[in-house]
């Protein structure tokens, strides 16, 4: 046993499938499960249309996630470059040629459905850097120069996505990253300075954006500025919120989401229905569920033997924790309003098979949990 | 291998940093969970149960029109109305039921409704009934308890006073129609007019200012328990226009009952002190709303008073028309204005014979006489030696034949004709008889009565090109900007070739043998100098000249000549430039130059200065009109 663990490289898919952490996937099911149930009340007291197609869509995502974290994370870190290549190109692509959807440029049709290539960033950036601190020493971290290429990797698609625009995304992105950075042992200090060097050049940058951009950014920073839209939705949201109570209203008896009130209340602010109709108790539930899901994730980076793994890890469980937090700080309030979806439960295919993928991934480095990889991932251990 | 212990060491530490990191953020989510849903929740629970917070668009007050001395022209005044929000009624269809034995409720006023409700948004109000008066308001205030949804809307109405006065510069405003639906949320506002015509038009993004917004606590009858917050908009710009209201109304007097135009310039500024067209139209009917009849009285009616004739009506500009021709000859050097040419009475041209208005002819004529006594033989050969292109071309320098970009919709270019413009609009080659009749302004000529009196500005101030303004400033949705003054480019006329033009039309008004010597003014430092002009509208065949040419009394009003005239004050020092076209009017000394004399007397009676304290006064006067 012992020594198996140690040649998985040379493990049967049957092994593979014993190792998955099931455990991890039973919190996935489970939340998406809360989800479903959400939907199928948005919908009304009817799995038409969101919670039918909701199901659908992680029954694929589900196999997907599972193919993902049989892949032997050594290809992964082989071509985590060429991915990124790829998502780059992609991302030049929805620039040069996108389709134009919802006034923003984020789409690339494909036929038969449209990519969104910053989703595949977000993936590629994960991998890309966790590559770039595999082979890192304490010193060279410690070296202001050896950060240049990672910083490089990171501002080029964050300023194509801002471009597009999707400031929520190139937000996220950007978190994520510095997250990673940061586990990666980068110095504190080099923190303080990066933010310091935002604050100057931001009002530089600000001349660069287009006046759509500026109004864009204003709206952001002060929804106040757009009372009959994100304003209002705010307003609407934490009276549902509050109104839901310790108990909440019950199962298909939330008013205010079901009166329309609710903007939205099938994707941004499903959130708030679920506090609505299950009030804190629910609420309460479903962000334990989610803690349980970020806590797993650090587990599995902890118990890593490759730094890769490790790294890959924890960028994905950060994304997600972003993902959560944002999202949820935003229904209630707290910071202004971005289109950031909440994971697993809000209705919408393309950010749930990017979650789906990141955790095919986490799952992967468990499985792959006693792989060592060389330095400079040689292939020594292939 | 020391080294990777120490990287894992580091990357755990760091782990649990970021670890504490988010337990903090996620203890925020949990706290604020509980103070909306413990601490919170009993507001929260009344606003959801009973209560609802509505968003209601504040209108900004549309910017007040003011004259040149800040005497108003179109004020608000406050108006009620009837509104339904559809979504705070069980049934539409009933609650309009009763409300329509309360008030009357016209079967087209009610598919309107509808329409409107399927187009909106349910928890926009849509109008009911707009201008109730008291005995109406009371009425449905009582009867609430019945009537859901149903709420009394406090609003303004755009009100033009003197409307008939300046209803063609000023225009009006209307209801929002489905293409003119954008994306400002203004638009959805029940009662939100906006500027259909005239400077309403031109200027309506800055008059409409920007709308505030104002959250309101509504029951569940959607009757408003307090306001929760407020957030003001940006009312709209004062505009002040170059129009003097009182010259104006004297313009418009002299012009009554005919179908007629007439424009008065500053001709340093370009300033319009007065433009008139008549007949003209209430501008209130149109922010009232018009009756189908109403409405088919003004369009089908022959003089035209929806259509604002001093800059879209095209005329040819007959004999006013010759100093053109006069100062393109000098500055072509075909003729010199000493040169003397014999008038007989006609010139023929191969086999056409082309006509002077004096059938005995003026005999000897230089440049001079022949713009005093409006000599045609004169103008017919000068007009043969420039040829068509040169004339437009000069035509063009004093602002004929293209837009001069006043501030106003539908403004018309007139038409000075070429070579390649006959070519390219008729395919056929231009002829020679052609532009004998372009030289006395008659023929494919055409211009409006802006720019005749442009032309005239830019004749009397010595060549500057002003450009017509209504706007007394530069006025955008951002700012009002003073109009910076002698920025004009010149056109670039010899002064002594200009003389000789201004002295001929000085002596058309001075000299006894002047056309328009009767409508001179006698008043010393007030004279005035100008040029008539009598355009054919029918073809004079040449059977009726041999039986002789009938009086204009003896036809019918549509065959009869317009009549025109363009002049300017005082002579010494000119000021005030003016066009008088009168259609069908008759003769241009006879009919048109008296209408002139009288326009121009007017006008340099008048302080033209601003001063400001009158100006503030009138400015708080209309404030406080536009309150009550």
């Amino acid at each position: 046993m012992h020594s198996s663990r140690f040649t998985q490289s040379q493990m049967t898919v049957g092994q593979k499938l014993l190792h998955i952490h099931w455990f991890f996937v039973l919190l996935l099911v489970l939340t998406a499960s809360i989800g479903f149930v959400m939907l199928y009340s948005a919908g009304g007291g009817s799995f038409n249309p969101w919670a039918s197609r909701q199901m659908l869509r992680f029954a694929v995502g589900f196999v997907l996630m599972i193919g993902v974290a049989l892949i032997d994370i050594r290809i992964w870190m082989r071509y985590a470059y060429v991915i990124y290549s790829i998502a780059l190109f992609l991302l030049i692509a929805v620039d040069v040629a996108g389709y134009v959807g919802m006034g923003a440029q984020r789409w690339i049709n494909l036929g038969a459905f449209n990519l969104q290539p910053s989703e595949l960033m977000k993936i590629a950036m994960v991998l890309t850097l966790a590559r770039y601190f595999h082979g890192a020493s304490v010193d060279e971290i410690r070296q202001p120069l050896f950060l240049l290429p990672p910083i490089m990797i990171v501002l080029g698609p964050a300023a194509l996505i801002l471009r597009q625009p999707d400031l929520g995304t190139t937000v996220m992105l950007l978190l994520a990253s510095a997250a990673i950075f940061f586990v990666a042992g980068v110095r504190m200090w080099m923190f303080a300075v990066v933010a310091l060097i935002a604050l100057i050049s931001a009002p530089v940058g600000w001349h660069f954006l287009h006046e759509y951009q500026k109004q864009r950014v204003l709206t952001f920073l002060n929804p106040e500025n757009d009372p009959l839209g994100a304003g209002y939705h705010i307003i609407q949201s934490k009276i549902a919120f509050g109104s839901g109570g310790v108990f909440g209203k019950g199962f298909l008896m939330g008013s205010q989401s079901h009166l329309n009130f609710l903007p939205e209340k099938q994707t941004d602010f499903i959130f708030t229905m679920l506090a609505e109709e299950f009030g804190m108790i629910g609420g309460l539930t479903l962000l334990a569920l989610y803690t349980l899901i970020v806590i797993y994730g650090f587990a599995i980076a902890l118990g890593a033997r490759s730094h890769f793994g490790r790294m890959v890890a924890m960028g994905v469980s950060t994304t997600f924790f972003l993902y959560v937090f944002i999202n949820i700080a935003m229904v209630m309030g707290l910071i202004p309003v971005v289109g950031v979806p909440l994971p697993l439960i809000s209705y919408g295919g393309t950010a749930m098979l990017t979650l789906l993928i990141g955790f095919g991934l986490l799952l992967g480095v468990h499985v792959h949990r006693d792989v060592t990889i060389g330095r400079r991932g040689s292939t020594e251990d292939f | 291998m020391h080294r990777d212990s120490e990287r894992l060491k580091l990357f755990n530490r760091r782990v649990a940093l970021l670890a504490g990191g988010k337990v903090l953020l996620l203890s925020g989510l949990v706290g604020r969970m509980y103070y909306l849903q413990v601490v919170e929740a009993a507001r929260y629970a009344t606003l959801a149960d009973e209560n609802r917070i509505n968003l209601r668009l504040l209108l900004p007050p549309r910017g007040p029109i003011v004259d040149r001395f800040g005497r108003p022209l179109a004020v608000n005044r406050q108006n009620y109305r009837s509104v339904l929000v559809p979504e705070q009624t069980p049934s539409v269809e009933m609650t309009l039921e009763r409300l329509g034995q309360i008030v009357a409720i016209s079967p087209s006023d009610k598919r309107r409704i509808l329409r409107e409700i399927r187009r909106k948004r349910a928890f926009v109000p849509v109008t009911v009934r707009d201008n109730l008066d008291w005995n109406e308001v009371s009425r449905i205030e009582v009867n609430t308890p019945d009537l859901p949804g149903v709420m009394i809307d406090e609003g303004q109405s755009r009100k033009y006073i003197d409307g008939r006065e300046v209803a063609h510069v000023i225009g009006y405003v209307s209801s929002v129609s489905e293409k003119d639906i954008n994306s400002d949320p203004l638009m959805e506002l029940p009662g939100f007019r906006i500027g259909k015509a005239g400077v309403e038009k031109v200027y309506d993004l800055a008059l409409r200012g920007t709308g505030g917004s104002s959250q309101v606590e509504v029951n569940a009858l959607g009757r408003v328990i307090r306001e929760l917050s407020r957030q003001e908009g940006q009312p709209g710009v004062d505009l002040q226009l170059t129009i003097d209201i009182e010259l104006q109304r004297m313009v418009n007097k002299r012009l009554a009952g005919q179908s007629a135009a007439c424009v008065v310039l500053d001709i340093h500024t370009g300033g319009v002190l007065a433009m008139s067209s008549t007949p003209s139209f209430d501008p209130n009917a149109f922010n009232r709303g018009l009756s189908n009849q109403e409405w088919q009285d003004l369009v089908s009616n022959p003089m035209a008073p929806l259509t604002n004739k001093a800059i879209a009506g095209q005329y040819s500009p007959g004999s006013t028309f010759k100093m053109v021709v006069a100062l393109a000859a000098l500055e072509k050097g075909v003729i010199s204005s000493t040169n003397e040419l014999f008038c007989s009475g006609s010139l023929t041209l191969g086999n056409a014979v082309f006509h002077c208005w004096k059938r005995s002819g003026h005999g000897r004529v230089d440049m001079r006489k022949a713009i005093t006594q409006s000599c045609d033989v004169y103008f017919y050969e000068v007009a043969r030696r420039l040829g068509i292109d040169a004339i437009s071309a000069m035509a063009n320098r004093l602002g004929m034949g293209a837009k001069l970009g006043i501030d106003l919709p539908g403004e018309n270019t007139g038409l000075m004709p070429t070579r390649k413009w006959k070519m390219g609009a008729m395919g056929t080659p231009w002829q020679t008889g052609e532009t004998l009749i372009a030289g006395i302004g008659q023929g494919y000529v055409l211009t409006t009565p802006l720019q005749l009196a442009v032309m005239t500005a830019r004749l009397a101030n010595g060549g500057i090109a002003v450009t017509p303004h209504l706007a007394h400033d530069i006025v955008t949705p951002e700012k009002v900007t003073p109009r910076k003054s002698g920025d004009f480019p010149s056109v670039g006329l010899d002064p002594d070739h200009l003389k000789v033009v201004l002295d001929g039309m000085t002596a058309v008004v001075s000299s006894p043998h002047g056309t328009a010597h009767r409508s001179r003014i006698d008043i010393a430092g007030m004279e005035m100098a100008g040029k008539s002009g009598t355009v054919q509208v029918r073809r004079i065949t040449k059977l009726e000249r041999e039986q002789g040419v009938r009086k204009n009394k003896d036809l019918a009003w549509l065959a009869r000549d317009h009549a025109l005239f363009v002049a300017y004050a005082p002579v010494h020092a000119p000021r005030y430039a003016v066009s008088v076209v009168v259609e069908h009017g008759g003769g241009g000394s006879s009919t048109a130059a008296p209408i002139a004399r009288d326009v121009l007397l007017e006008a340099q009676k008048r302080k033209s200065a601003r001063p400001a304290v009158i100006e503030q006064d009138a400015r708080n006067y209309h404030r406080a009109e536009s309150k009550g």
